[in-house]
């Protein structure tokens, strides 16, 4: 390949969960321009067929999450300049999830550790009582405020070698759910969430790698959120709970 | 391999604690066979301890050092880590880990030389 300047060299995955290749394409080089506007670029006047997946385009929705030369990226807002090297590029399917076709994965089991986690709502009250006045400094509340933006975009899924070696790890994601309802006035199910937590798959799979916590495209701590469940399921179980 | 995606500070501080911690169950069962010589074959110890003095030994007695040192203080982060309210200075208190046993072994080596 060349390396004209005003063009970048792009890899792109091409195939399923059984089998594929990287496919190189030559993309004009533009002054602002994302990775996703590169996959787009390739979609829209190379090859109309690359499966890929996207929404909001602003870093809301968690939907465009790639490996961008081999690092787990929100697309969206990763600039290409931030991930060129040598004016190449390697773009493929997240890591540690099935692959649907090309570049989109398939989210179920990451959706469905944060059901085992009891990453949901476990209401305390009924629709007939008062709403609960929540202290916004209280402590178990700012504990709370730390995971609260989590975008499930899966890129903490992705950079997770525990993840990797154990198809029943929970995963940082619905682990960092689990935390922030235990630390959530309003939420009833405290004990269930430790119970759920302290499993087979559950924190204690944890190596404090840290790779969840570095990549975090909204700078949030799944691996804090760990060891404070780590703290609260050794606690209960001190406490004869389980 | 190290991939892309293990390139940052706390994965480094990860695969050292599990590199010395293997490094030291490989060793330790050496260290206490050779400690039993000096009950079952004493003059065979003197001649490993002369055998010691080799510079090349006292080096390797220096990383030994250094593995033990990394694998103890970076035990003692991850028990923090775990036990303590946590603390956003893991890579500094990482490579403090690393930092201090440096110092440890390299003062270590300097009396040994």
């Amino acid at each position: 390949m060349s390396s004209d300047p005003d063009e970048l060299e792009v890899s792109v995955w091409r195939g399923d969960n059984t089998s594929g290749q990287f496919e190189d394409f030559r993309v004009p080089a533009q002054e602002n321009q994302t990775i996703l506007d590169v996959v787009s670029w390739i979609q829209q006047h190379r090859d109309p067929t690359l499966s890929y997946r996207y929404a909001c385009r602003v870093g809301m929705c968690g939907s465009c999450a790639m490996m961008v030369n081999g690092v787990p990226r929100w697309t969206c807002r990763t600039h290409v300049k931030v991930a060129l090297k040598d004016n190449r590029v390697s773009i493929g399917p997240l890591r540690n999830l099935p692959v649907i076709k090309d570049l989109a994965t398939d989210m179920d089991p990451f959706f469905d550790k944060w059901v085992t986690a009891e990453g949901m709502h476990h209401p305390s009250k009924t629709r007939d009582d008062a709403i609960e006045q929540i202290d916004p400094e209280d402590g178990a509340r700012l504990e709370a405020n730390k995971g609260i933006e989590c975008i499930n975009c899966s890129v903490c899924y992705a950079a997770c070698d525990t993840v990797a070696g154990n198809d029943d790890y929970l995963g940082p994601a619905a682990l960092q759910r689990a935390w922030t309802l235990y630390n959530d006035a309003k939420d009833a199910g405290k004990q269930t969430i430790l119970e759920a937590v302290s499993g087979t798959g559950g924190c204690h799979n944890c190596h404090s790698q840290g790779s969840c916590s570095h990549y975090c495209p909204n700078d949030l701590n799944p691996m804090a959120a760990i060891a404070g469940l780590k703290r609260a399921t050794a606690l209960s179980f001190f406490k004869g709970r389980k | 391999m190290i991939r892309p995606h293990r390139t940052h500070a706390l994965w480094y501080a990860f695969i050292l604690h599990r590199i010395s911690g293997i490094a030291l169950a490989l060793f330790l069962p050496v260290h206490f066979y050779t400690l039993a010589l000096a009950l079952t074959d004493p003059e065979r110890l003197d001649g490993f301890f002369q055998w010691t003095e080799l510079a090349v030994v006292k080096f390797a007695e220096f990383g030994l050092v250094f593995l033990l040192a990394l694998h103890m203080f970076g035990g003692l982060r991850l028990m923090a880590l775990e036990w303590l309210p946590w603390s956003d200075r893991q890579k500094t208190l990482a490579a403090g880990a690393a930092a201090v046993s440096f110092l440890i072994s390299g003062v270590f080596l300097l009396r040994a030389i």
